[in-house]
């Protein structure tokens, strides 16, 4: 079906999009004795321990309020309870490093909620214990404020889809309503919850501005460390690989609950089961506490925001913002091309051949999404910078002229980085897409009298447009949010949103920060409120 | 008229049709008939053109759409089909999917012809609808309605009611029907159920294996089935043991009987095919079997019926004819003709 030259100039795409993944995997080969023995002297174990705590941490947590939630939002039925089952995906616009210093601001000595506290009881510095915010445990508190929502998704639409007869199957049975929770309802979507749990910490182990911001020292700020502190390269690609091992033992759980997904939601009548009523105080209470994690992971901190970027309304005016924008803006949207146009092409030759040779490198390319942003910077660095080299060398032997950093130093670097990242997402947006549209559609077409030009201006152009508009925002977004990969590969002088706010807010000009920050969140807010309405469709789909 | 001689299609190695030949007169219905994987469904694409032949043709009012290295477009076929999912656009509203393989013609005769149509299928109000508001009964008759419509030499229907309720299926094949022989051309349907086939079609191909084992009426494959297993997939019935005696006659439990063609030599060992109207009740008849099954079909009930030598047959009698199991009940034969197998 499809032309060889087509499908080779894919797959050396998809293996072009593999070779960070490669290289950082690759970086094992050559063993680094030195650093190594004085890593585990020094600061490995805290590595190892600091970051296994903070994703355990925000996987429990997160599991936890995603569960409460959205079992109360899919079984009971009160006041509010339309308006709190949309709010609660609002912390996902926030990225974690914002959190963080948003409630540092709040929490910290000379901030609102100290200051109150000290106001009102008369006491001084050193009268009382506040618990410090910087610290393991509130990065573990601010990561799953903003990660719980992938739970709390998962989890509301397993548990819509239970079958109303298996409530009524566990109480002909003799269990109580709260029996049949922890009996049946609960194992019945353990696949969705521990899926959006190892998403959950799979973002945790990417983390690198809120460990940093509250100095807990994890994988991510020990790669930044080696490579920059050190200048060791290998070695920080070499933690980079350790890293990942952990990364893909967590990709291996989520791929393995979301098969056993298929298998738990198979064979069972979508037979829908309606809502207890629940009214008064009780009403009133349920409501409360779902409002707790929104208050908490979005309000609060936007609020703080907002109180901050108004007292430097007059930066909004200023060059360098605008200029923030237009860096942002025009990398996110360039990112968001490339992505979602090589994503189409990938999605096609899968549909078209889906012979192994495509297929594969695909997959590996759409792993990016697994890695941590600082991980793929480490490998798109080393290879384009060794190409930079000799490229330099040849053309000074051959011509006399230097020519420098010609990729590494460049955008070229940073987007082929995010294209790495955000694949997965694109990817996962335009094959949904593609495959409401069936093979026989293709041939009725035809059958109809239709060239196949035709068919993809009439079937597939149409049928497409929204999930790659999709794409494009969700990719778009999510460069926007990016920050350790763009720390690391940004040319020299290019600012963005995300780096700018997270530099002014290392140095504690916190109220500077909140601009950029705002309209990072603001525009998070886009793709929530699209995934909103998407889950609301499918929901009713599903009755 | 449609023509396929000597088709075989293959997917890399694999033959999974050989060598069907058939023909298709004008303003007849065929049907593909035969269980999941005898490629019957393949054998329909590649008469739509999205499989290439091994060998053989495909000819169409005396045109070759498909030879061995050479194939004709589906677009430039003439040649309708409803799929087994129905593959309507979900894009467009069911006026536009009926309309999609008439850009060619001006929009005023497109209305016209979308109008004519959908009264055609029963659904005179729905045009603006999108699919997805329609039941799979209304979507059934607007896949049937947008592949009539670019007026299509030969029709072609893929599994077209297995995605339906058991009670609408009935009704809407007795409708298509008439649809088509209303329309005047030849259609070919492909279907695992009998009675289906049985609703739908004139002549009906039996397939197995890649192979067309029969290719006749209803009848002729009920009371003339061509082999074994024709006889096993198309109704109930029994194999009687027989062997051929000296003076040509075929020896059984249920008695002696003349051969109708004298083909088999004495001394060879037969089976007699017995359907169950073959056995006729009758509480008079000096011969009896015992009752040892009974099914209730509402009308009927079939028996299953032991006779002496422990071989079993079954008999189709009208149901006030109530008898307890294990009980002896008379039986008649009514053997118009002789279906024999030569035992395997």
């Amino acid at each position: 079906m499809t032309s060889p030259l087509f499908s080779r100039t894919i797959t050396v795409f998809a293996l072009l999009l593999a070779v960070p993944v490669l290289v950082v995997l690759g970086s094992l080969v050559t063993p680094q004795p030195q650093l190594w023995t004085h890593l585990l002297d020094t600061v490995l174990a805290d590595y190892v321990i600091n970051s296994l705590v903070l994703a355990l941490g925000v996987g429990l947590l997160s599991a936890g309020i995603g569960t409460f939630t959205a079992w109360t939002v899919a079984r009971y039925q009160f006041a509010g309870r339309t308006l709190v089952q949309w709010l609660l995906l609002l912390p996902m616009a926030i990225p974690a490093y914002i959190m963080a210093y948003s409630y540092t601001g709040l929490l910290d000595f000379a901030g609102p909620v100290q200051s109150e506290l000290r106001l009102w009881f008369n006491w001084s510095y050193g009268d009382y214990y506040f618990p410090e915010i910087r610290s393991l445990p509130g990065a573990i508190l601010m990561l799953s404020l903003v990660l719980y929502p992938y739970v709390y998704m998962l989890a509301r639409t397993a548990f819509r889809q239970q079958s109303g007869s298996l409530l009524e199957a566990s109480r002909t049975l003799g269990l109580t309503p709260r029996q049949h929770f922890w009996k049946v309802a609960l194992p019945v979507a353990r696949p969705a919850i521990l899926t959006g749990a190892a998403l959950a910490m799979m973002e945790a182990l990417a983390d690198y501005g809120t460990v940093q911001y509250f100095g807990v020292t994890t994988f991510t700020t020990g790669i930044f460390r080696t490579w920059f502190g050190m200048g060791n390269q290998l070695g920080a690609a070499q933690l980079s690989a350790l890293l990942c091992s952990f990364v893909l033992l967590l990709l291996y759980l989520e791929q393995w609950s979301r098969r056993k997904l298929k298998f738990y939601q198979q064979g069972q009548k979508q037979q829908e089961q309606s809502r207890q009523p629940v009214q008064g105080l009780t009403g009133f209470s349920l409501l409360l506490l779902c409002l707790l994690p929104v208050i908490f992971g979005f309000f609060l901190p936007a609020l703080q925001l907002v109180g901050w970027a108004l007292e430097r309304l007059e930066q909004l005016w200023s060059a360098d913002f605008v200029q923030l924008l237009i860096n942002s803006f025009s990398l996110a949207a360039l990112t968001a091309v490339v992505t979602a146009s090589l994503a189409l092409c990938f999605a096609y030759a899968k549909r078209l051949s889906g012979h192994w040779s495509l297929v594969l490198p695909v997959r590996v390319a759409a792993m990016g999404y697994a890695l941590p942003g600082t991980v793929i910077a480490i490998g798109v660095m080393i290879p384009l910078a060794a190409l930079d080299n000799s490229i330099d060398l040849w053309a000074e032997r051959q011509f006399g002229i230097r020519t420098g950093l010609l990729l590494s130093g460049t955008l070229v670097a940073l987007v082929l980085a995010y294209t790495v990242r955000f694949m997965a997402v694109a990817l996962h947006s335009v094959e949904a897409g593609l495959m409401n549209i069936t093979p026989s559609m293709d041939n009725a077409a035809r059958s109809l009298g239709e060239s196949p030009v035709g068919v993809l201006k009439r079937v597939h152009l149409p049928l497409l447009r929204a999930s790659v508009l999709s794409a494009l925002l969700l990719v778009f977004v999510d460069v926007l949010k990016e920050l350790p990969a763009t720390l690391l590969l940004r040319p020299f002088n290019f600012n963005t949103l995300s780096v700018r706010s997270y530099e002014l807010a290392s140095d504690e000009r916190l109220a500077d920060a909140a601009l950029p920050a705002l309209a990072i969140v603001l525009i998070g807010l886009i793709p929530v409120i699209l995934l909103s309405r998407a889950l609301d469709r499918s929901n009713r789909g599903a009755t | 008229m449609l023509v396929l001689q000597q088709v075989s299609i293959a997917y890399g190695s694999a033959t999974v049709v050989k060598d069907v030949s058939l023909s298709l007169q004008q303003g007849q219905i065929g049907c593909l008939l035969g269980p999941s994987g005898c490629g019957k469904t393949s054998l329909l694409r590649a008469i739509a053109g999205f499989e290439p032949v091994q060998t053989g043709s495909v000819i169409l009012a005396d045109k070759n759409l498909s030879e061995p290295n050479h194939m004709i477009d589906p677009e430039q076929r003439r040649i309708g089909m409803v799929f087994q999912d129905f593959a309507l656009f979900p894009h467009l509203t069911v006026a536009q999917n009926i309309a999609f393989g008439l850009k060619k013609k001006p929009k005023a005769q497109q209305q016209q012809i979308v109008a004519e149509l959908l009264a055609l299928v029963g659904l005179p109000t729905l045009g603006e609808r999108y699919v997805h508001q329609l039941s799979g009964g209304q979507q059934q008759r607007v896949a049937l309605a947008r592949a009539l419509a670019p007026e299509p030499e030969v029709l072609l229907l893929d599994e077209p009611f297995s995605g339906l309720d058991a009670d609408l299926r009935e009704a809407l094949a007795q409708d298509i029907r008439a649809i088509i022989k209303q329309r005047g051309i030849s259609a070919l349907m492909v279907t695992h159920d009998q009675f289906e086939a049985f609703a739908m079609a004139d002549q009906i191909g039996v397939m197995q294996h890649g192979k067309l084992q029969q290719w006749g009426s209803a009848y002729e494959l009920y009371h003339q089935p061509a082999n074994r297993f024709v006889a096993d997939f198309v109704g109930h019935g029994a194999l009687l043991k027989g062997e051929v005696l000296a003076d040509g006659k075929v020896y059984t439990a249920l008695g002696v009987f003349a051969q109708t063609q004298s083909t088999f030599t004495p001394g060879v060992a037969l089976d007699l095919l017995v359907r169950p109207d073959d056995i006729v009740h009758d509480d008079q008849s000096g011969v009896t079997a015992k009752v040892v099954g009974k099914s209730f079909r509402g009308s009927h009930i079939l028996y299953s019926l032991e006779l002496e030598g422990a071989e079993q047959v079954y008999c189709l009698a009208p149901s006030h004819h109530d008898h307890q199991l294990h009980s002896r009940i008379g039986i008649k034969l009514e053997l118009d003709h002789l279906v024999l197998f030569p035992r395997a």
